[in-house]
Formats: structure tokens, C-alpha cells, sequence
């Protein structure tokens, strides 16, 4: 059957800001989901209040709506645009939850909208775990025993009834699983039930048998009208059951399964499906399998597309969303091709020929005091995503791409903790579980201690076990008489070249990765690129996604046409997150626009930059030196990008400089002196700008005596970090001595900077693009918190609204020296404090920032495509400049602090909030302005 | 600890378009040639070795991690391995799974195949399916790679090639069910889960030696006749194979094929059958029902196929094809009582969509008993 003509306009609801266990994947998916209906001739209709989202921008919709998520600003928008249907499925939880909200008060049915993609019935079932527990038991589908309770004695019957301790709970209708986790003994059981309950918008939590160790899977399901169902991708948790599955390592596709153990999940994931309903869309579903033996246990299904279809997508090529959003038209999985292939059919299921492994990443280093424990609540803030042709690999490349400095799994010269350490990062699952997995096999350790001790399936550490073999076989050669046998299986099992000149240099003299990379070219062991193509090589495929691989032939044909190479910016984390990666798809967009073939490298699976179809030629590796030269080696473009990749991509930038490679934009000396507190301070003072006084320290003497000299509160900080990473106020001497101490400990390699700090000061950020003659700004933002609050945590007021003239003048005119003086070529941003009508520089950033997508929704100019465009060489003369904001938007951050409830809602110079929502404001009665602004000083700490 | 990878002996596998290839030496160290195929499917590596239809062929996964799971004694297809060769990227010498039987090293020793591991299977994948399938030969004892091609050279080609005969049972046999149908199986290479999908089902199994004269097939009177899978060219095996089905179709009672069970039924109405280029070898084929209009993923071995262009649709009804090429995958016969697929129903491995064939085969028998149908 082709599209349905029933309907013409449909609303598609985007899952808002960034929050933990809700990120970017739903950009990706609402941006394939546009793009698939505008494909199809239907209009769009788009509300979605992150103004980081690819999806809001004008050509992604008909009509874009940056509202706040709620109930009365899409009846609003109904009652304005009149949709025929309403498509929830591509906007998380939260879409799904608004959706059904307005159902049960019979909204869409009074307004004639047909809701697509999914049942709101399904969603009841899926959502309420007692009719969940129902519905599969009377299709015959095992589940762990298990009971709802609504109130603490409830729950303690339950307990009496399943054995006792340990149980897990999972409060009813939360998001990502907050409140959820494992309970184990008596002393923290009624604070877990309370806390449940009080989180469940239901007041209701369920307690369930603990299948705590048992083998963890999920299969993504699509369906159509026609209930032809396929599965896109199997997937199998290293971290077993216990572990939320978005903070698990996951390995697509499953290792340790036979046949008939997956085909067991199959059929019952096929059976779900289609027992909550007949809609057409997508699907994920959760398993627990008793290792040992065949016994399946559903845990759970979510009617929609999920961050997990997002990796799916991206681990096979697959664009589940993109399908999803299709079929939720009408058509039938038959009537399309595979859109990666072209000429084989849609309706199959991928088959690949390589290893996926995903790692979630955490910022539990902005929180002091947080349970690092994982449980079954969500707690990683992004993850990254590698492909290799076998599992070390895949493993290898993962640690590569996570950005925590490290060079692969362990051998990178980081010292092994003691055994007493590994022991206890084993026994209860943390982050950072397959180093320490590698630990433990290098003190010595059995497959069969650590399968007893973490449960993880004896298989992954097997092959981790390899690894460590390998590396010990590489230990005890030279450089000059390993042999390229040798060297090639490191290669081949992801090994970098830091890792192996480490190993390399235990016998004799240092080695850098430059000595092993000069070697192994002269031995020509380079890598090769392969194609992701869903189907194992059997159908020749056109799409350019490729992955690198220690292997005979090179699948990646290199163009005549000029090229540019983008870095993205990795996973997720606070500080740095879906904003850069608008930017990097932005600079995709400007550079093909510019008669340039645009390369992305990326490894974050989330995101939109590594769609299948969005540059010229994506290679999903990771941002990690010797993959992105080898990368270039191989491609040879004029020059790279780094400037919208964030830290990850600049970072890297002083080797490209002495590799001799083009930079575009700025001079990256001019990047590295705008971070040198020194040097630009020297700067500063010949332009006669003021700036906070300062001093540089190495110990807490000095640290002490620069406090003295500028005058308490001060400001220290690590110098070289991101989104103020251990920034701290002290107001007097013994503060400043704790905090000198602890960067001491966390930072012992860096300087730090003491400034003094402008107290009660208003903070103003600014965004701008220079040319070399013209300036332009982008906006002036005006924070409501006072400076000392860092930028991305700020509520943020374009244009200002409280500063005079004179200020504004002057900040203008501070703006274009800097960027006349400096030399930059491209996006230039610069943070004041305004004190007493006098303008302080703070720092200048000369690269995309969090709020350039802000302000480019907010004005509706396309602000990262125009500083893209600047720097490979257009003029701002060529563009148009005007902004359409009519009055003031307000950019208002989000925290993740009820997913860390023993950590103190407190507000500093180190960044917290994960994402932040748009809001456009006619006056200052506005409750969003309001409340903010009484609230101002209220959270802010030292 | 020295990694039990590097202690394989080196491998070598060369093609008989001169391609060779070095690795490392899996299963029995020797020499092994025969018709190289890739198989698509991310598990069931036991399964696929064991199917009689691969006898003969040198087996590439395309799957790189093979052996994961070790081997089990309720997974294997036949009673010993078919598969002449076997081609791995990342062979697993430990294997993981507490209800396993051993190792597949260890199977494959003891089944005598020898096998390699450490190439760039996708590399050979990308030759064979721009150039077609071809001859090849593995070998851990000979190190001359000229001698090597030149012997993939001089493999028998499998076009005109008969093989079912080598997989088939020695003598009849019965396997006794639960329920009254008495369905008669021609063995050309049978696979234990089509056995175990009749038995299942209430079917009791006479099983039949591929060269078993048709009087003495019909001497058991069966209440319906499958015609099994197997290997080798099905042109090959119509000379004891179709004389079965004409004497079938003659008793009025159904008949059901696979694989090449439904190339025989197909031949026996004069459509001929073709070799393909590259074919079909995984578990994510494709399948409609252009009856029901609906898609089935299922489990696919197959280098040679009804030729589409000269369907004759007087005698037959195409039931079933596959959504990637359009290939014939399923017939149903006017002029008697039968239905065929090239697929295979049965899986293992595989999706479980398309068992529901095994279920009509059913009615068409009770049908042919004068049963009532099921409703």
C-alpha cells in the first residue's frame, strides 16, 4: 500500500531538552523522521523546545514551534495549524507522555487528529507494569516474578512473598528509570521504596525477583500496517542484568547466543509486538536470559523509537527512523528499498560482518559525593559507539574514542591500580568495568574469578584475556625485532600506537607513537576502510560509511573533488554536547555548499553528523589522533575543521599543526594563545581591555600569595579544561588551600589559575564571526545569574536586558579589536563581567560555542553555517545579516540532579546542566524571566 | 601466556581466479577444496556446517567471530559435518556456554574439516559476488601457491555435479510419531529439523534412500511425500529423483518440496532449473507470500534455481518470491496436489516466519485422508 492520502499535515513532538536517558539520538530521530515526511510531500509541523536540534531548524519543517513540551502549547499549536496526525514516537518518553496526557482528555480525537506510529493503548500497557505482567503472561511470555506496590508496607509483603532480598524496584512512568535500582539489604530497603513512590508520578513502584547476573539483550523491532515484522538488530549487554541497559556496555551483534537461544528471542519478541496492538512503527525490547540455559524473561517493551534504535541504526546502517516514520504513513516494509543498498529490499534483516561495541560516558566528576555505582537508573551522560572486524578491536577503538585520555584498553602508560582496587571496581558494577577486567587478567586473574565475581559472560573475557596476552607478548620485544607478524596483530586487535610504543618501551629505551607509526608504514601496515552496508557485503551498496580495519582491501575510493575534513565532537558529556554537533552538521552543510566534498569523523552514535546521508563521506572512528591522520592520509583534503568539534577536535589541533596540515579559519596559535592565560592577558593589557587580576601557580604558596595580592573571593581553576572543570570561588585563605589541594590531586600535570573574582558582577556572553574586516554578532547574551555561575548553567537574555548603552558600546567595540588583533577567521566568543559599568574580559573562545545553535534559533540566521563559511573563505558581505527576533529569548539550562539525589543542588564556576530549552519572551512579567531572576543568587556556591 | 591464535599452523586458501590468501590453520591440518560460498547469518555456525546441502562447498561466514558458543550436540543438522572447508575471519578458540558439548576446534578435528582463519572474508565475499561463485581450495600442508590455484582449478565444478547420493541414508528408515499421518521422505540430504517439524506435528517418517526405486516408495503408501534439500546440481539428481515424483503425483496424494526437493517437483513439469550467480546463503532472505501479501525472514541455501522466464503458469502458481531479486521462491502445482520452496521452512538456523508451511503440508494430508481441514 503507498503513503496514506488521508492526511496531509502532521505534527511531529521532539523530546525537548538534553536530560540524562533522553539525549541527542532524538534528533536524530525526528530529523530522519522530517526529512522522511517531507520526502513523502507531507507537511510538517514541528514543536520542539531544544534549540540545539537539527530538527528545528526552518528546513526541517513547514512550520517549527519552539514551545515549551507541554500539553497547552501543543493545543495551542493544533488549534492553529489544524494537523491531520500526530506522530509521537520520534520525541522519547516525552513525546510519548504528552501524547497520552492528551488522549486521555480526548484531545485528539475531539480535534480529528489521527495519532500514527504507535497505539495510546499500547503505550497504557507498555507503561503500567501490572497490565504489562498481564498481557504477557497471557501470551505465554516469562517474566520475573513481580508485584506493583503503592505504599511501603505494600512493598514489604511483596518482599515476604518473592524469598526476601535482594529485589529491585522500578517506580511507574519515570523517565530513563530514575528511582529504579537493586535493593540488597535491609537498611537502604524503606528509603528506596519512599523514594520510589515519591518519584513515580503514580505513586507506585514496582518490586520484582532479582535476576541480578543474567544475560541482558534487546532487539529493535519495525512492523508495518500489513503486521510484517522485522528485526533490525540484536544486541547483548556485557554488563549483565543489574546495570541500566543505557549505562552498559553494550556489543552488537550478540556474541554468546546459539541459534536457537536467539531464536527463542526472536519469536517472543515477534509475540510482544504484536500483542500491544497493530500500529505501525518501531519497537525495543529487553530480555534476561539465564546463562546456562534457555529460560527467557521479558523485562521490558517501549512502542517507539529509542536511543537504543539509534545505535541500532548506526551499528548496522539501518535507518530504523527514517522507516519507522514511513510505515507510520502507510507503507509497507516491502514497497521500500533499503535505503543503503538501493537495490536490495527494506524488509529484511541486516546481517554485519564486524563487532559494534558502545560505552556509555559519565561526568561523575561534576558531582562530588555521587553513588558511582550503576544500577538499574540511568546515570551516563552520552556514549560512544566503535565498529571493528572483531571484538578487541571494536573494544580497543571504544576506549580510543571515550575521551577519559586513555589510549585503548590499558597499556597506555597509566599505572594499574592495586588488587585490592580492581576487587572492589569488580565486585559491583562501575563505568569503567572492562579496564579493570584488563586489570585483573594482567595481576593474573582467571576468566573463571571474574566471571564469578562480575557475572559478565566468561566469552567478552576471553577475548579480553587476548588482549592482555598480546600485550604481554609485545612487552618483552623491542621495536627494532618485532617482527610484522606481530605488529599487524596488534593492529588488527585495535591496539594504538601509543599503547604498543608503551609496551615497546619497557624493554629499553622511550618510544612516541611517532616511532611505532614510522615503523609500521615502513612494514606498510596501514588500515583499511570498510562500508557499512546492512548486509554483510552481499549486495554492492553506495552509502560512504566506513570504519577503519587492519585488513587487505580498501573499500574507500578517494575522489578528485577538493575536500574538507570535520572533526566532530565526540560523546556527549556536560559541557559539551548536542550543540557541537549542530555546529558539525552545519559545517557539513556550509562546506558542501561551498564546492567542497565534506568528511565527518565522529564516534558519538546519537547524533545527527553521523547519519548515513548527511556528509559526503562519514567515517565512524574515533576522534583520536592516529585514527583521524590515518583517516587523512588516506583522503588528503585541503585541510580540517576542528573549530566545531569542541575540545575533542581542538585538542588535537597542535599535532595537525606540526604534521604540517592545513587548519581552516583561525591560526591554531591564535587558539592556543586565547587559551594561555598568560600570554593573552599580555594581550590584553596592550589593548588596554581590562580583565580580572590573575596570577598563574604551581603550588599553594604561590596559589596563596596571588590571593593575597588580588583580594578574596578568588576563582581557581585547572588551566586547559572544559566547561570549568574543577572551578572553584574560595573567599578565604584555608578554602583556597582545600581546593589547591584537590586540583593538585586531579590535575597534578596542569597550572592553575587564580583570578579574582568580580563578585555580584553581570556576566555577558558573547557570540560572533570576524572575516578578517567585518565583524559580525552573533548576540549578546545577558546572564540573569551573577558571574561565577559558569555560562552553560546560566539563564541566558538575548538581547540584554538590563545593560546600558555605554556597556553594549563597549562591549562591541572589545569584540572587534579582539578579533581584529587576533586574527580570527571565524567564530570568535568572548565572556565579559560588567561591574559598576565598567566591562571586564573574562575568556575568549575562539571556536563555536554551546549557545551559537541558541542564537541561530533565536534569530533565525544560521549562525554555525555562516562561520563555517567564513572561515573556508566567504566574506560576511555575502550574507544576510539581519536578525527576526522580534522582543527577547531566553535560554533556560537543565540539571540532572534528580538523578543524583545525594548530591546538593548547588550552582558554580564548573558546569552541570546537561542541555538547555529556548523560550521567546514578550516582556519581564513573563514567568520564565520572572523566576529565574528572583532566584538568581540563590543556588550559587563556591 | 602465549595466545592460543598464534599457535595455529599457517593456512593458505587460494582461488581458482588466482586470488590467494594466507591465515591460519583451524580444525584438521590438510587439504580441502570445492564450490567457495559465503553464509550470511550471524549464528547457527554448527547448524550450517551440518546441513547436507553445503556437502561439498568451502563455507565462509561472513560473521566474523565463529565458534563463540562451542558445540552442542542438539544443534547439529546431520550426523557428521558436510561442509568440505570451512573460512573464518576471527576463529574463537575458547568458546563460552555452560550447556555446550566442546569446542569447535575440537568438533571439527573430530569431524575431520579442515578450515582457516585470519582472512579478509569480506574481501572474498566482494570477489565472489562480482565475479560469481567459484572453485577454491584451503590447505595447512602445501605452501606452493601455483599448486594451490592450479588444484582449485581442477576442482570439479559443481554444475552436473551429484552429490545427494553422498549425504543420503544407506538404508530406509522409520521415525515414529505421536499422531496417524504417515509421510514418506525422500532423502536427498534431509536436515533434522524438517524431521523434527513432521514428527512435532503428528507425522510418522519413513525415510527413503535418495536412489530408492519409486515401487518401493509406494509400496508404504504414504498419506503425503516430501522431497528433501540437498546438494549438488539438481539436473544431476533427476535421473533416481524424478521417477519418485512422477509416481508420487500419480497417487493423488500431496507432495511437498524444499530446496532441492522443489527444484525436482518443478523439473517434473518441465521448468528448468538454472545455476545462479552468486546465490542465496543466509537468514535475513526476504520471502512474500503473494497469496497473503506478507513477508517472511527466512533461511536460504541455494546456488541454483527455478529459471523465472519459463514459468509455465498453466502448471504452476508462484506462491512465493524474494523481495531482493525477485527469484522464484515457492510454488504451488495445478496439475496435482503439491507446493514447493526453495527456502527453508525448517530454519535452523533461522527465523521461524515460515513454518507455518509445515502446517498446510498438514492440511493438504488431512485433506487427502478426507479429513475436515482444521478451521
Amino acid at each position: 500500500m503507498p503513503r496514506r492520502e488521508d492526511i496531509s499535515k502532521i505534527l511531529i513532538i521532539g523530546s525537548g531538552p538534553i536530560v540524562i536517558g533522553q539525549a541527542c539520538e532524538f534528533d536524530y530521530s525526528g530529523t530522519q523522521a522530517c526529512r522522511s515526511l517531507k520526502e513523502e510531500g507531507y507537511k510538517v509541523v514541528l514543536i520542539n523546545s531544544n534549540p540545539a536540534t537539527i530538527m528545528t531548524d526552518p528546513m526541517m519543517a513547514d512550520s517549527i514551534y519552539l514551545k515549551p513540551l507541554t500539553t497547552t502549547s501543543i493545543k495551542e499549536i493544533v488549534a492553529k495549524e489544524k494537523p491531520d496526525a500526530v506522530l509521537p514516537t520520534m520525541g522519547g518518553q516525552t513525546a510519548l507522555n504528552l501524547a497520552r496526557d492528551l488522549q486521555h482528555e480526548g484531545f485528539w480525537k475531539e480535534n480529528g487528529v489521527k495519532i500514527i506510529g504507535v497505539n495510546m493503548d499500547a503505550v497504557d500497557i507498555t507503561e503500567d507494569r501490572q497490565l504489562f505482567r498481564d498481557l504477557m503472561e497471557s501470551i505465554g511470555i516469562e517474566q520475573c516474578r513481580s508485584r506493583t506496590a503503592n505504599s511501603l508496607l505494600d512493598a514489604k509483603e511483596i518482599v515476604e512473598e518473592l524469598g526476601g532480598l535482594p529485589i529491585v524496584i522500578r517506580p511507574s512512568f519515570t523517565l530513563g528509570g530514575t528511582g529504579g535500582g537493586i535493593v540488597w539489604n535491609e537498611s537502604e530497603f524503606e528509603r528506596k521504596v519512599l523514594r520510589g513512590l515519591e518519584l513515580s508520578p503514580v505513586h507506585q513502584v514496582l518490586i520484582e525477583e532479582s535476576i541480578f547476573g543474567w544475560k541482558e539483550y534487546e532487539l529493535e523491532l519495525l512492523r508495518d500496517r500489513n503486521d510484517n515484522v522485522v528485526i533490525v538488530c540484536p544486541i547483548e549487554n556485557l554488563d549483565p542484568m543489574g546495570v541500566h541497559t543505557g549505562d552498559s556496555v553494550t556489543v552488537a551483534p550478540t556474541q554468546t547466543l546459539t541459534d536457537k537461544q536467539y531464536q527463542i528471542l526472536r519469536d517472543a519478541a515477534i509475540k510482544m509486538m504484536r500483542s500491544i496492538g497493530d500500529f505501525a512503527g518501531g519497537c525495543n525490547v529487553q530480555f534476561a536470559m539465564e546463562p546456562g540455559s534457555d529460560r527467557l524473561v521479558a523485562i521490558e517493551i517501549n512502542p517507539r523509537v529509542s536511543r537504543s534504535s539509534a545505535l541500532a541504526s548506526k551499528a548496522t546502517g539501518y535507518p530504523i527512523a527514517k522507516v519507522a516514520t514511513k510505515l507510520a504513513v502507510g507503507y509497507t516494509l516491502d514497497e521500500l528499498p533499503n535505503p543503503i543498498t538501493q537495490v536490495s529490499s527494506a524488509c529484511f534483516e541486516p546481517s554485519i560482518d564486524y563487532v559494534v561495541v558502545k560505552i556509555p560516558r559519565f561526568n561523575f566528576d561534576k558531582f562530588p559525593g555521587v553513588d558511582e555505582e550503576l544500577t538499574t537508573q540511568m546515570k551516563a551522560v552520552g556514549e560512544v559507539m566503535s565498529i571493528g572486524r572483531n571484538f578487541p578491536e571494536a573494544l580497543n577503538k571504544a576506549w580510543q574514542s571515550l575521551e577519559v585520555g586513555r589510549s585503548g584498553l590499558g597499556a597506555d602508560g597509566y599505572d594499574n591500580p592495586d588488587r585490592k582496587t580492581i576487587r572492589e571496581r569488580l565486585v559491583k558494577p562501575y563505568w569503567d568495568r572492562t579496564m579493570q577486567i584488563r586489570n585483573a587478567f594482567k595481576m593474573g586473574a582467571s576468566v573463571e574469578e571474574i566471571a564469578d565475581i562480575t557475572k559478565v559472560d566468561p566469552w567478552f573475557l576471553q577475548q579480553i584475556r587476548h588482549m592482555v596476552s598480546l600485550e604481554n607478548r609485545t612487552e618483552g620485544q623491542s621495536l627494532d625485532t618485532i617482527s610484522k607478524e606481530d605488529l599487524y596483530e596488534m593492529k588488527q586487535a585495535g591496539f594504538s600506537d601509543v599503547q604498543i610504543a608503551w609496551l615497546l618501551s619497557k624493554g629499553g629505551k622511550d618510544l612516541h607513537e611517532d616511532d611505532v607509526r614510522k615503523k609500521r608504514l615502513e612494514m606498510g601496515l596501514k588500515p583499511v576502510f570498510k562500508l557499512v552496508d546492512t548486509c554483510a557485503a552481499e549486495f554492492p551498496a553506495e552509502t560512504p560509511y566506513y570504519y577503519s580495519s587492519y585488513e587487505s582491501e580498501n573499500e574507500s575510493e578517494v575522489t578528485d573533488r577538493k575536500k574538507v575534513m570535520i572533526l566532530g565532537s565526540g560523546p556527549n558529556r556536560i559541557g559539551q554536547g548536542i550543540e557541537f554537533d549542530y555546529s558539525c552538521v552545519h559545517a557539513v552543510l556550509a562546506a558542501q555548499e561551498m564546492g567542497y566534498e565534506a568528511i565527518m569523523v565522529n564516534c558519538n552514535p546519537e547524533t545527527v553528523s553521523t547519519d548515513f546521508d548527511i556528509a559526503d563521506k562519514l567515517y565512524f572512528e574515533p576522534v583520536y589522533w592516529e585514527r583521524v591522520l590515518d583517516i587523512f592520509e588516506h583522503e588528503k583534503p585541503e585541510g580540517v575543521i576542528l573549530q566545531v568539534g569542541g575540545q575533542t577536535a581542538l585538542k588535537l589541533g597542535k599535532r595537525f599543526v606540526e604534521a604540517g596540515i592545513k587548519i581552516f579559519g583561525t591560526e591554531f596559535e591564535k587558539i592556543d594563545f586565547a587559551e594561555d592565560r598568560g600570554e593573552f592577558s599580555k594581550f590584553l593589557k596592550r589593548l588596554d581591555i581590562p580583565f580580572p587580576e590573575y596570577g598563574t601557580a604551581r603550588n599553594s604558596e604561590d596559589a596563596l600569595a596571588i590571593a593575597d595580592r588580588v583580594g578574596y573571593p578568588v576563582l581557581i581553576r585547572p588551566s586547559y579544561v572544559l566547561g570549568g572543570q574543577g572551578m572553584r570561588i574560595a573567599v578565604k585563605e584555608d578554602e583556597l588551600g582545600r581546593y589547591v589541594e584537590r586540583i593538585l590531586e586531579t590535575h597534578p600535570e596542569n597550572d592553575f589559575l587564580i583570578d579574582k573574582y568580580l563578585d555580584k558582577a553581570v556576566e555577558v556572553d558573547v557570540d560572533s564571526v570576524f572575516d578578517g574586516e567585518q565583524l559580525h554578532i552573533a548576540g549578546i547574551m545577558q546572564h540573569i545569574e551573577p558571574a561565577g555561575v559558569h555560562s552553560g548553567d546560566s539563564t541566558a537574555v538575548v538581547p540584554p536586558y538590563s545593560l546600558s548603552k555605554e556597556v553594549i558600546k563597549t562591549i562591541e567595540e572589545y569584540q572587534y579589536r579582539i578579533a581584529k588583533e587576533m586574527g580570527i577567521v571565524g567564530f570568535l566568543n568572548v565572556q565579559y563581567a560588567v561591574k559598576n559599568e565598567k566591562v571586564f574580559i573574562l575568556e575568549a573562545n575562539p571556536r563555536t560555542t554551546r549557545t551559537i545553535p541558541f542564537l541561530a534559533k533565536a534569530t533565525q540566521r544560521p549562525e554555525a553555517k555562516i562561520g563555517v563559511k567564513v572561515m573556508l573563505g566567504a566574506k560576511l558581505k555575502e550574507f544576510d545579516l539581519e536578525s527576526k527576533l522580534k522582543n527577547w529569548a531566553i535560554k533556560e539550562p537543565v540539571f540532572p540532579f534528580d538523578k543524583f539525589p545525594e548530591v546538593k543542588k548547588e550552582l558554580g564556576p564548573e558546569m552541570k546542566s546537561t542541555g538547555e530549552s529556548i523560550y521567546f519572551m514578550d516582556n519581564f512579567d513573563d514567568e520564565h524571566f520572572r523566576k529565574p531572576y528572583e532566584f538568581k543568587n540563590l543556588y550559587l556556591s563556591k | 601466556m602465549t595466545p592460543a591464535k598464534t599457535s595455529h599452523k599457517p593456512a593458505i586458501l587460494a582461488l581458482a581466479d588466482g586470488t590467494v590468501v594466507r591465515g591460519r590453520a583451524v580444525g584438521m591440518i590438510g587439504t580441502t577444496g570445492g564450490e567457495l560460498c559465503f553464509n550470511t547469518s550471524m549464528t547457527g555456525y554448527q547448524e550450517i556446517f551440518t546441513d547436507p546441502s553445503y556437502y561439498g562447498q568451502l563455507m565462509m561466514m561472513t560473521y566474523p567471530h565463529i565458534g563463540n558458543y562451542g558445540t552442542m550436540n542438539r544443534d547439529d543438522e546431520a550426523r557428521k559435518v558436510m561442509i568440505a572447508g570451512m573460512i573464518v575471519r576471527s576463529f574463537s578458540d575458547d568458546y563460552s556456554n555452560p550447556i555446550a558439548d566442546g569446542s569447535l576446534q575440537e568438533y571439527l578435528e573430530r569431524n575431520k574439516v579442515v578450515g582457516i582463519s585470519g582472512v579478509d572474508t569480506r574481501m572474498l565475499v566482494r570477489r565472489i559476488r562480482t565475479k560469481g561463485v567459484m572453485n577454491a581450495v584451503i590447505s595447512s600442508e602445501i605452501t606452493d601457491e601455483e599448486e594451490l590455484i592450479e588444484k582449485a582449478r581442477a576442482w570439479d565444478s559443481m554444475e552436473g555435479l551429484e552429490l545427494a547420493t553422498k549425504v543420503t541414508r544407506k538404508e530406509a528408515q522409520t521415525v515414529p510419531s505421536d499422531g496417524s499421518y504417515r509421510v514418506a521422505v525422500m532423502d536427498y540430504g534431509v536436515k533434522q529439523n524438517i524431521i523434527n517439524n513432521f514428527v512435532k506435528r503428528g507425522c510418522t517418517l519413513r525415510i527413503f534412500p535418495a536412489e530408492t526405486p519409486p515401487e518401493e516408495v509406494m509400496e508404504w503408501k504414504a498419506d503425503g511425500y516430501f522431497f528433501s534439500n540437498g546438494p549438488g546440481d539438481p539436473n544431476a539428481s533427476a535421473s533416481y529423483g524424478l521417477p519418485v515424483v512422477e509416481a508420487a503425483k500419480k497417487s493423488g496424494k500431496p507432495l511437498f518440496g524444499i530446496c532441492l526437493g522443489h527444484q525436482l517437483m518443478a523439473m517434473s513439469e518441465g521448468i528448468p532449473i538454472r545455476k545462479m550467480f552468486v546465490g542465496h546463503r543466509g537468514a535475513n532472505q526476504p520471502v512474500k507470500n503473494t497469496a497473503t501479501g506478507l513477508v517472511e525472514i527466512s533461511t536460504q541455501n541455494h546456488g541454483f534455481a527455478v529459471d523465472e522466464k519459463q514459468i509455465d503458469e498453466s502448471k504452476v502458481e508462484v506462491t512465493h518470491i524474494n523481495l531482493n531479486d525477485n527469484t522464484i521462491e515457492g510454488l504451488r502445482f495445478r496439475n496435482f496436489a503439491g507446493m514447493s520452496v526453495q527456502y527453508h521452512p525448517e530454519a535452523s538456523p533461522g527465523p521461524h516466519d515460515s513454518s507455518y508451511l509445515f502446517d498446510q503440508f498438514l492440511e493438504m494430508v488431512k485433506e487427502g485422508r478426507g479429513e475436515k481441514a482444521s478451521p
